[in-house]
Formats: C-alpha cells, structure tokens, sequence
C-alpha cells in the first residue's frame, strides 16, 4: 500500500461502509395498455446490506444477474437513493452530501458507454476535465493509462464505435482510474472480454491498487475472477448480503473435512446461497416486468448484445 | 488530495469545469457535422419559403404600398431567424439529458463532481454559441434573396435583446430539459410540444394581435413575445434604449425569474429521478 492507503488506514477513516441498506423499486403506474402494475407489488432489490471496505482493500460482491448488485452500485455512486440505511464513502454521508463524495470515487461498468462518434481521447478528455484536469493533463494521463493497458496513441484518435469491445473497455478502465480515484466502483469490468483484454484489466487494476492504495470494490459473478482479485467476498442472493469472508474463511465454512483445494467457490456460492447462478438468471425471467422499469442494467444489456 | 477535491475547493475553477461540456458538445458537433449541413440546409430553405410570402402578398394585392412590402419581408425574416436561434438553444438544452440516455454516458456524467449549476451553464453556453453561429449562417445564406432596409436598424439595441431574452430563454431550455428526466421515453416528444407551443403564442410569423383573446394572454408569458417585439423594434423601425427599455426590463425579470426558478425544478426532479431509479441509460 502506497503512502496515501497508509495514511487513511492510519487516521482510521473507513473507505466504505455500509449500514443496512433497502432499496425496492414499485412497478409503473403509467404504462397503457396494461393493468399489470396494479397487480405486481414492490421489487425489493436490495435488503438490509450491511458491510466495511477496509483502506487498500479489494472486496468482492459476487452475485448472479439480478441479485442487486448494480442497484448497490448505483446507490454508493450517488445516483439512486435507498429507501433505508446510511452509506458513507471516506466518512462522507452520501445520501446527504453526494458533492462531497463524488471527487473521491470513479466507476466501470459493464458496459463501456461512450459518446461513440467521439474519439477516444475526446471522451476522456471530457471525463478529465470534468474531474478537474486541464487539457494537457487528461490528455498525458489518459495516454499513459492506454500504454499501460496496451492501446496506442493511434487507438485514442479513432472514434469509440470503430474500437472493438475490449478496446472500449480499456478505455472505460482509462477514463476511471484518471480522476485518481480513493475508491473504485467496478461493476462487472471484464464481463464480455477476451481472455487477453480479460488479463490486461485485471493486471492494470491489481497494479493500481499496489501503487496507489486505491481502494477496491468489485462486483462480479466470475468465481475465479474473485478469488483471484479479493482480499474478501460477499455474497449478494435475492438483494441479502448471505456471506462474507476471505475467499479461505468460506471454503473453509462449507469444506466440511474435505481438502480446500477440492471445493471451488462456486460450491461455496452454492452452499451458502443455497442457489446456482443459473437460478438467479431464472428468476430474472419472472421478475421481468420489474427490469424493464429499473433494471439492473449493464449485465442483462451486455447479455442482449451479444446475442 | 484528488485534483477534483482540490477543484471544488476553489469557486472560480469550478465554474471552469462547465467548460468540458461546451468543449464536449463542440466536438459531437464537429463529429456529426452532416447533421449540422441538413439542420443549416433546412433553416435556409424554411426562411426563404417563409420570407417570400410577402412576395406573394405584393402579387395578390395583399400589399400595396410600396413601404409594406420591405416592411412585410423584414418582419418575417426575422421572425424566421429568431424561431431558428430560438429552437437551436431550446434542442440543445432539452438533450442535456436525452442524449446521454442514447449513448449510455448519463450515469458517468451525473457522477462527476461538477455541480448540476455549472453542467447546465457550460450546456447554455454552448447553446447559445451553436444557435448564434447557425442563425449567422442562415442569414448570411438568405439576405442576398431580399432587398430589405437595414439602414434604419439599431444593432446594438438589437444585440442587447438577443443578450438579456438569451437568459430567458436558457430558461426555458433548463425546464424543457426537465422533461426526458422525469418521462425518459416521453420527454422527448413532451420537449417538441413544448417549443411548438412556444411557436404559437409567441409572435414569431404574424402579430401577437391576430391571435384570439385568451391567446394572447398566454402569450404575455413566453420570455419569446418580448424577444421578437424588441429585435423588430430594433432593427425594423430603429427604436433606441429609451424606446426598447419596457422589453429590455420584462426580459430581464424573465431571466431573473425563470433561470433560478428551472435550476431548482431541475434539482427536484433530479432528486425525484434518483428516488424512482431513472437515472440511467435508454436503450
């Protein structure tokens, strides 16, 4: 951890933290044609989520699509409110003081959205200054950002619709670790990727949070991603935050005598959720009605373009 | 210290950061230039169509003094190109919201530390540069089709409309914009018919007069009615300050009124938004 995590740890001020947080969406009233709304009741997408992010940290937030993981995103980057409980980001109440929080945190979704008739380094260059670089700066950084995370100056100048998906989404990495953040959201990063882009993300976040001490928080529902990449694991199921530990503490809790390495965190996920990611995926199905008023988003929009 | 803390700790370059978006929308313009052809190309002929009604008017008799028709022709030039500034800051302003759904950017952008003040400044800003430029453009294009009399016109109270009914009118732009946020797939349409409404009681091709009673009282409050009265003012009878002060002072109140008065609303429906979970990409 770099002098800035050290610093934090030592003042004792906690990254994030989380206090009982529920957040349930209520069908649309105005939709014609259609009583449905009458009928359907309130979609609790996330329930009473409690859990701290120790400075420095990677936690992981493993789920299937449709478990609340981005409706808990979009909450801790100040753009949803909850209907109950308290985030606080470096201290900061988000609920009640969003300016201060948002210069502290940046953000990876899923989905890379840009403006797509715009270059590269326009949409960065937008992103920079809007965090408080002037030109020369966004534009030096963003570069060093795209070497680093093999793209070249030639891949800045091209319009985002030309780059390739995983190229997009180097850039989207790029245009959130510009702002330096304190802590990054990263929603699904590599969902989609190829397993060099996939290798390259990785490797440039776990190199950030070496050298600057960011702290981390990642949702994802690759298993191995998250072992590889978390100090510790949560585990989202129906909007309830069901486990929670090191990767080693919840092999342990469901190994039941047999050897660590035999039981891989997707049993783990099965044993303590008591349900696969598949029957998430279903149940996603069922509550369809409710993603088309307030989605979780970037995954199941991720899905529909591939397809 | 982040570079965005130490911004926002320092007031004059916060107001800086309302730059990145007149810069931003300057290169999605550049980018879509051939959007920016047709939307000149369409103003030009829609002012020339609209222009030489008084032409047809001399034709038929409908005008017979040979002061009319100049008169006639001037009136409705500029009503055309008043419309085409007008509608230029009026779209500009309701896409702060709609166009950053279509490309999916609308969450990275509310999430940045710019105060929503200085984003929907740095947005009229740019609205009003864009309109000024198109507008310049559709009249350099068009005046060579008419022989009008511009000796008699009083730019500079001309100009002062322009500036004080621009503050009105990023007004309007900011509530207009209002609307894709609250209804993200109706706002959009609900934008238009606000301009076309606008368009109706406004003066902008006839005189406010002709317009039925309980029209014309409703057109006492579009900022556009004043704007349009003052430039004819203006450029067509050459009015000076003392005579253009009523306009100048109602567009100010205007401004006054209506530029706080859309921030707030604006702020409320933002708020509202991130209740009901809105904020987020469409399609």
């Amino acid at each position: 951890m770099n002098g800035r995590g050290r610093q934090f740890e030592e003042a004792g001020v906690t990254p994030l933290e989380v206090r009982g947080v529920t957040k349930a969406f209520r069908p649309s009233r105005m939709r014609f044609g259609s009583n449905d709304g009458a009928r359907r009741g309130p979609h609790t997408a996330v329930d009473n989520v409690s859990f701290r992010v120790a400075p420095g940290e990677i936690y992981g937030v493993i789920g299937a699509n449709g478990s609340g993981k981005s409706t808990l995103i979009r909450i801790l980057s100040t753009l949803l409110l909850p209907d109950r409980g308290e985030v606080r980001i470096f201290g900061h109440d988000v609920l009640r003081d969003p300016q201060s929080v948002r210069p502290l945190l940046n953000r990876v979704s899923a989905d890379p959205s840009f403006f797509r008739a715009m270059s590269a380094m326009e949409n960065l260059l937008f992103f920079g200054r809007a965090y408080g670089l002037t030109g020369a700066e966004a534009r030096q950084h963003s570069l060093a950002i795209l070497r680093r995370l093999h793209l070249g100056e030639r891949h800045s100048r091209q319009p985002m619709l030309h780059l390739s998906r995983g190229q997009q989404q180097k850039v989207a990495v790029a245009r959130a670790f510009l702002s330096i953040p304190r802590l990054m959201l990263l929603d699904e990063p590599t969902t989609g990727l190829d397993p060099r882009s996939k290798r390259d993300v990785q490797g440039f976040v776990a190199e950030v949070r070496r050298q600057d001490g960011v702290t981390i928080l990642l949702t994802t529902h690759d298993m191995d991603e998250a072992e590889l990449m978390c100090d510790r694991i949560g585990f989202l199921s129906g909007g309830r935050l069901v486990a929670e530990g090191t990767p080693l503490e919840l092999r342990t809790q469901v190994a039941a005598g047999r050897p660590l390495d035999q039981v891989d965190m997707e049993t783990v996920f099965m044993a303590l959720t008591g349900r696969s990611v598949e029957e998430d995926e279903d149940e996603d199905e069922a509550n369809e009605h409710h993603e088309e008023d307030h989605d979780e988003g970037d995954s199941s929009r991720m899905e529909g373009a591939r397809r | 210290m982040t570079t965005a803390e130490i911004v926002l700790r320092r007031p004059p370059r916060r107001l800086a950061l309302g730059w990145a978006f007149v810069e931003r929308q300057t290169n999605l313009w550049k980018r879509h230039w051939a959007w920016e052809l047709v939307w000149l190309v369409y103003g030009v002929v829609n002012t020339l169509a609209i222009t030489f009604i008084a032409k047809e008017a001399a034709n038929t008799g409908a005008v017979t003094s040979t002061t009319e028709l100049p008169r006639l022709t001037l009136f409705l030039l500029i009503g055309t190109l008043v419309w085409a500034y007008m509608s230029a800051v009026l779209d500009d302003m309701s896409l702060v919201i709609m166009w950053e759904r279509w490309e999916g950017t609308i969450e990275h952008t509310l999430m940045t530390p710019v105060p929503r003040v200085v984003h929907l400044l740095g947005m009229s800003v740019f609205g009003v540069l864009h309109g000024l430029i198109r507008t310049s453009l559709i009249l350099a294009c068009s005046l060579p089709f008419f022989s009008v009399d511009l000796g008699h016109a009083d730019w500079p109270v001309a100009a002062a409309v322009i500036a004080v009914g621009s503050i009105s009118l990023v007004g309007l732009g900011i509530l207009s914009g209002i609307l894709p946020l609250l209804y993200p797939e109706r706002g959009e349409q609900m934008s238009f018919m606000v301009q076309a409404l606008v368009l109706l009681v406004s003066g902008v091709y006839y005189a406010v007069n002709v317009l039925p009673g309980w029209l014309q009282a409703v057109s006492h409050f579009s900022p556009a009615t004043y704007l349009l009265r003052g430039i004819r003012d203006a450029i067509i009878n050459g009015d000076g300050l003392s005579h253009e002060a009523g306009n100048l002072a109602i567009l100010a109140l205007f401004g006054v009124l209506m530029v706080p008065g859309a921030l707030a609303a604006f702020a409320v429906a933002e708020r509202w938004a991130k209740k009901t979970g809105r904020l987020k990409r469409q399609g």
